[in-house]
């Protein structure tokens, strides 16, 4: 039987490579290891936890396909997967579609050792049950003419494409999932997913459009407390919600953040063990969407009280002309006692706090932009 | 037949030219693929269609269609366009 180490390595994905930060217990010290696939655009570098040494890779260039890359040494060597996402020939009259990119990747339920999740642009769910070593079409979502009008198009999406994103188990029940997608709001199912469902009411959508249309809904990012899976934290394009379930209807605990800076951003945070503990990054989301820091000042802001109150946390970065923000993936928390946050910002720096947010400090710098951060434990 | 494989895909056969049979585009492009696994797939996308960035030719005339026939004594350049930052 092998134990968890206490030591954090930092799996960045960024529009250039990848890089392993392998960290010290203390967090003190680090370790560069890359760039991995260097001028590969890698949106998603995930370690697998139920053997906590295979990582899966989702990689693409600018003009290639998009693939993915596999490790069961923690990056010493890589090996393509044999069949990467890709949809089905097209049918039911339903356009065709190509996956662009995989965007997301989720290992399934700890029961189910070797399953792995992958949500992908344009919006694509998929499944793989050898490790990621061949994927196949997930559940009805992908080809039903429900949700390929909740897809929208290119043209609703982000700017590099509309995606699904944070697939999330439910620990204690495999066939409990939920996913998002930008846009196409928030899905859930009970049946392992056979069939999905909109869980979408109490979101708001851009003023003037209607909120009962499931495709004008822009969740960012969801994530579920590891330590109460009924509670779901959610950044959305319209504010920072908050979800308690067997409830159905979000509420907008966005609403007590201070005003001039809004409640719009990219990533969402949890804390290990506390489900009343969520951090966040604001983004300017003012008219044209400038997606910077407001006012050139970033800060990451905490609720300790599940949404009622936020705190600001900035102590040790810049308190002018710094015009980075995060995106959705390039945020985490680590496991330890006095948690370690971390993210990757747009101008690829990476950025450590060994005490909740209280303080923040540079862990690196003059990497490619960040696309996603993961803090992982190998074994 | 003699292919030419651009640099972004020498991952997978180790160099420029390759030699790979088959009566149309398509077909060689199998060929490419039982030879070197993976490789089909970053140039051709699920629904058949060659990549936006991807460009084929054949006796150096631009080709679209993965059906177009080949003959044996010519050459097959894969070339991917310089586009993208």
């Amino acid at each position: 039987m092998t134990t968890m180490t206490t030591e954090p390595v930092l799996l960045v994905a960024t529009r250039k490579g990848a890089w392993l930060f392998h960290g010290d217990a203390a967090r003190r010290t680090w370790r560069a290891d890359g760039p991995h696939f260097l001028g590969h655009i890698i949106n998603h570098l995930t370690l697998d936890p139920r053997g906590g040494r295979t990582l899966l890779a989702a990689a693409k260039t600018g003009h290639l396909g998009p693939t993915i890359f596999r490790s069961t040494d923690l990056g010493k060597t890589w090996k393509e997967a044999a069949k990467p996402p890709a949809f089905a020939p097209a049918k039911n009259d339903l356009a065709a579609r190509s996956v662009d990119h995989t965007f997301w990747l989720t290992p399934a339920h700890a029961g189910e050792p070797g399953v792995w999740y992958a949500g992908t642009s344009p919006q694509g769910l998929f499944r793989s049950e050898d490790g990621g070593e061949t994927w196949a079409p997930f559940s009805c979502i992908n080809d039903d003419p429900r949700y390929r009008k909740w897809f929208g198009t290119v043209q609703d999406g982000t700017p590099d494409g509309p995606k699904l994103h944070s697939i999330l188990v439910d620990p204690r029940d495999p066939k409990h999932l939920y996913f998002a997608m930008s846009g196409g709001g928030v899905h859930e199912s009970t049946d392992g997913g056979q069939s999905f469902a909109p869980l979408v009411e109490g979101m708001q959508v851009v003023q003037g459009f209607d909120p009962d249309e499931v495709s004008f809904h822009d969740p960012h990012c969801v994530r579920m407390c590891p330590t109460n899976a009924d509670r779901l934290y959610q950044q959305n394009h319209c504010g920072i919600y908050r979800l308690d379930r067997p409830g159905k209807r979000w509420r907008r605990i966005g609403e007590a953040m201070p005003k001039d800076v809004g409640d719009i951003g990219f990533p969402m945070v949890v804390h290990p063990r506390d489900d009343q503990v969520a951090w966040v990054l604001p983004m300017d989301g003012s008219d044209v969407w400038p997606r910077v820091s407001p006012g050139g000042r970033p800060a990451v802001y905490i609720t300790r009280d599940g949404g009622e109150t936020w705190q600001r946390q900035d102590a040790g970065m810049p308190s002018e002309q710094a015009w980075w923000t995060v995106k959705r993936q390039a945020m985490g928390a680590d496991r330890a006692e006095a948690v370690g946050l971390y993210f990757g910002t747009t101008s690829g720096e990476l950025w450590l706090s060994r005490d909740e947010g209280a303080h923040w400090e540079v862990l690196a710098r003059h990497l490619p932009e960040i696309y996603a951060l993961e803090i992982a434990y190998p074994r | 037949m003699r292919v030419l494989i651009p640099s972004a895909l020498h991952s997978y056969t180790g160099g420029a030219w390759v030699e790979a049979a088959g009566g149309t585009v398509g077909a060689v492009l199998d060929d490419l693929d039982r030879q070197f696994p993976g490789i089909r797939f970053r140039m051709v996308d699920e629904q058949g269609a060659i990549r936006r960035h991807m460009r084929i030719f054949w006796q150096r005339e631009m080709v679209f269609d993965l059906s177009t026939p080949l003959d044996a004594a010519g050459e097959l350049m894969i070339v991917q366009a310089l586009s993208g930052g």
